[in-house]
């Protein structure tokens, strides 16, 4: 039949064709002519879902190409495409897909005329990096204790993690400003990175991949001598390596566009990280600044994204299989 | 195993550490709340249940909750079955790995940014609405309308539909390929495969799956704050509108009381969870 001849010369090498093929055309008596009439209609139907599919991941990353291509965009322009949203002039707004004219000249204004702009990523850099490191420190050695020893209370204590790693944050927010506020840390970074420090998300995605590790390994360390630090930074740490990276990517997205915590307990300008920065497009000429800054927030998270895509991927996996 | 007394506390100096963080800036905070829930929010005296009283009485609480109720309701079942879709047609695909990347970027575009396009795109004189008039069909006013509510609807499954596929695939490749194989010998076609084998494999994934989307919709609070504000549409306040603008009025007793509310209503749904977990996984 067309179908079957079609496929073979196109995808010859996809394994769920080989997979069917070996199934159906090397077994005696199976051919695709005598397949289920269902199994033959699966591939249109699955062009109609590939097609859907693509649909939606356009849709997905249309905002990172709107901001990009804005962000290139002269005043001119912007103003021509925008002006009914940011000036309000007659009209809809309209948008293309790439700048006519690019130009670098928000970029530059960006980098020459607004410290306040790097004071702010300074910011969000120490938050990040501060909880991160923190989480690196804490986190990694709950996670091994958790995940190699039996102690008493051990459930009990695993149970609170695990339910404070599902509250959001408006239950906690009135004790988090509690004790914040009796260690006088309100309006500082600090105020923001403690509590990130300490949080039990990390902690379960490492405890996860630490109880994939070899207790026959441990043991052979140990009738090698190994004191119990010895385990934890030449086993754990390293051969952990990959539930740790999951945790510090998803830990930095989340920490790098953290919103709500700075938010409530950041009354001091200066000390904004640039997720909460929300800059004003009242103006065209702000609107261009507006995009830059989108972009600039952007780039970090971007990087860590494409770099640890694997590692993220893996981090969410832990929060969900349980085997 | 060889559990002297002396190695079973050893796990427990692993974990002090930590251990001590949650309790000085988790457990104690919150059992402070807990108190204060039953203070008056000015002289400190014991009310009783008054603050319990006075938040179910509270319409803003009362609106909170309904639009949280009605928010769950469609966004999760929606976001469940949109991204199971995709996950099934992704999995062990040649392309499957550059459709993730794309659906995962969201997690990576922070607030802020998807903010500034959500304004541009739902203003009244924005994208969408343009695009709508070319195809002959009239726009809305986005953010000031009942429309609102779906603008956030569609935030939340623009923003987890990549999560959540990875989930499903990792719930994917955990069924065991020769069950199917099994089944496509005796004649069973690509559907009766995916509702008989499928789907009941699955369902243990379906248990996370549902809590982690549940607690990811919180953060919804984040776009619809900064594209309206404190005071948005009244379709789509949320609890996060309202705990923050009683904070600002000092409202303590009625934070207390929510918190405690609204984190004993969760926990009792951690607790089902918990319990299904644990039927599949013997000990922690």
């Amino acid at each position: 039949m067309q179908q079957n001849t079609t496929l073979e010369r196109n995808q010859p090498s996809t394994p769920r064709l080989s997979r069917l093929k070996k199934k159906f055309f090397d077994a005696p008596g199976i051919s695709w002519e005598s397949m289920p009439a269902a199994v033959r209609k699966f591939h249109p139907a699955r062009k109609i879902g590939w097609c859907i599919l693509a649909l939606f991941a356009v849709i997905a990353l249309f905002p990172v190409f709107f901001l990009l291509a804005g962000s290139f965009m002269g005043d001119d322009e912007l103003k021509v495409y925008l002006g009914a949203v940011i000036s309000g002039s007659e009209g809809y707004a309209d948008f293309p897909l790439l700048p006519l004219y690019p130009t670098l000249r928000h970029y530059v204004e960006i980098f020459m005329d607004t410290p306040e702009f790097f004071v702010m990523f300074w910011n969000s850099m120490k938050i990040t990096f501060g909880v991160l490191a923190g989480q690196f420190v804490v986190g990694t050695m709950a996670a091994w204790g958790f995940a190699k020893y039996q102690f008493p209370g051990k459930k009990g204590f695993f149970l609170i993690y695990m339910i404070l790693m599902l509250m959001p944050f408006q239950v906690l927010m009135l004790s988090d400003y509690l004790v914040l506020d009796w260690m006088k840390l309100t309006d500082k970074l600090w105020g923001i990175i403690l509590p990130g420090v300490f949080s039990a998300f990390p902690v379960f995605i490492m405890y996860r991949f630490f109880m994939e590790i070899p207790d026959s390994l441990l043991e052979s360390a140990k009738l090698d001598g190994a004191k119990e630090w010895q385990l934890f930074y030449y086993i754990a740490l390293p051969i952990g390596s990959s539930g740790i990276i999951s945790a510090m990517v998803l830990g930095f997205l989340e920490y790098w566009s953290l919103i709500e915590q700075p938010m409530t307990f950041l009354k001091d300008k200066s000390l904004f990280p640039l997720s909460i920065f929300l800059p004003d497009i009242t103006a065209i000429s702000k609107s261009g600044f507006a995009f830059v800054a989108s972009v600039i927030t952007f780039l970090p998270a971007l990087l860590v994204f494409l770099g640890g895509q694997d590692y993220l991927e893996r981090g969410i996996m832990a929060g969900a299989v349980k085997e | 195993m060889r559990g002297s007394r002396k190695k079973s506390f050893r796990g427990l100096f692993w974990i002090m550490p930590s251990f001590l963080g949650v309790l000085v800036f988790y457990l104690l905070p919150y059992g402070d709340v807990v108190r204060r829930s039953f203070l008056g929010a000015v002289d400190e005296k014991f009310v009783g249940m008054e603050n319990y009283r006075t938040v179910f009485g509270n319409t803003a609480f009362l609106l909170a909750v309904k639009n949280t109720l009605r928010f769950t309701a469609i966004c999760i079942p929606a976001l469940i079955l949109l991204s199971l879709g995709c996950a099934v047609v992704l999995f062990r695909s040649k392309y499957g790995g550059i459709i993730k990347s794309a659906f995962l970027m969201p997690m990576a575009l922070p607030a802020v940014s998807v903010a500034l396009m959500w304004r541009l795109l739902f203003h009244s004189q924005g994208l969408l609405n343009q695009w709508l008039v070319h195809m002959g069909i009239a726009g809305s006013d986005w953010m000031n309308t009942k429309q609102a509510f779906w603008v956030l609807v569609f935030s939340y499954i623009w923003k987890n539909l990549g999560y959540d596929i990875v989930l499903w695939m990792a719930g994917l490749a955990g069924i065991s390929e020769s069950i199917y194989e099994a089944a496509r010998v005796d004649g069973a076609g690509e559907w009766q495969c995916f509702v008989k084998i499928t789907l009941p494999n699955l369902k243990p994934s379906l248990y996370t799956i549902t809590v982690l989307s549940f607690l990811n919709s919180f953060k919804v609070f984040r776009e619809a704050y900064l594209v309206a504000g404190d005071y948005p549409h009244e379709s789509i306040y949320m609890m996060q509108h309202l705990f923050n603008n009683w904070f600002r009025s000092f409202s303590f007793d009625k934070m207390a009381a929510a918190a405690v509310v609204e984190s004993m209503v969760l926990l009792l749904l951690i607790l089902l969870l918990q319990k299904a977990w644990d039927s599949k996984e013997a000990a922690v």
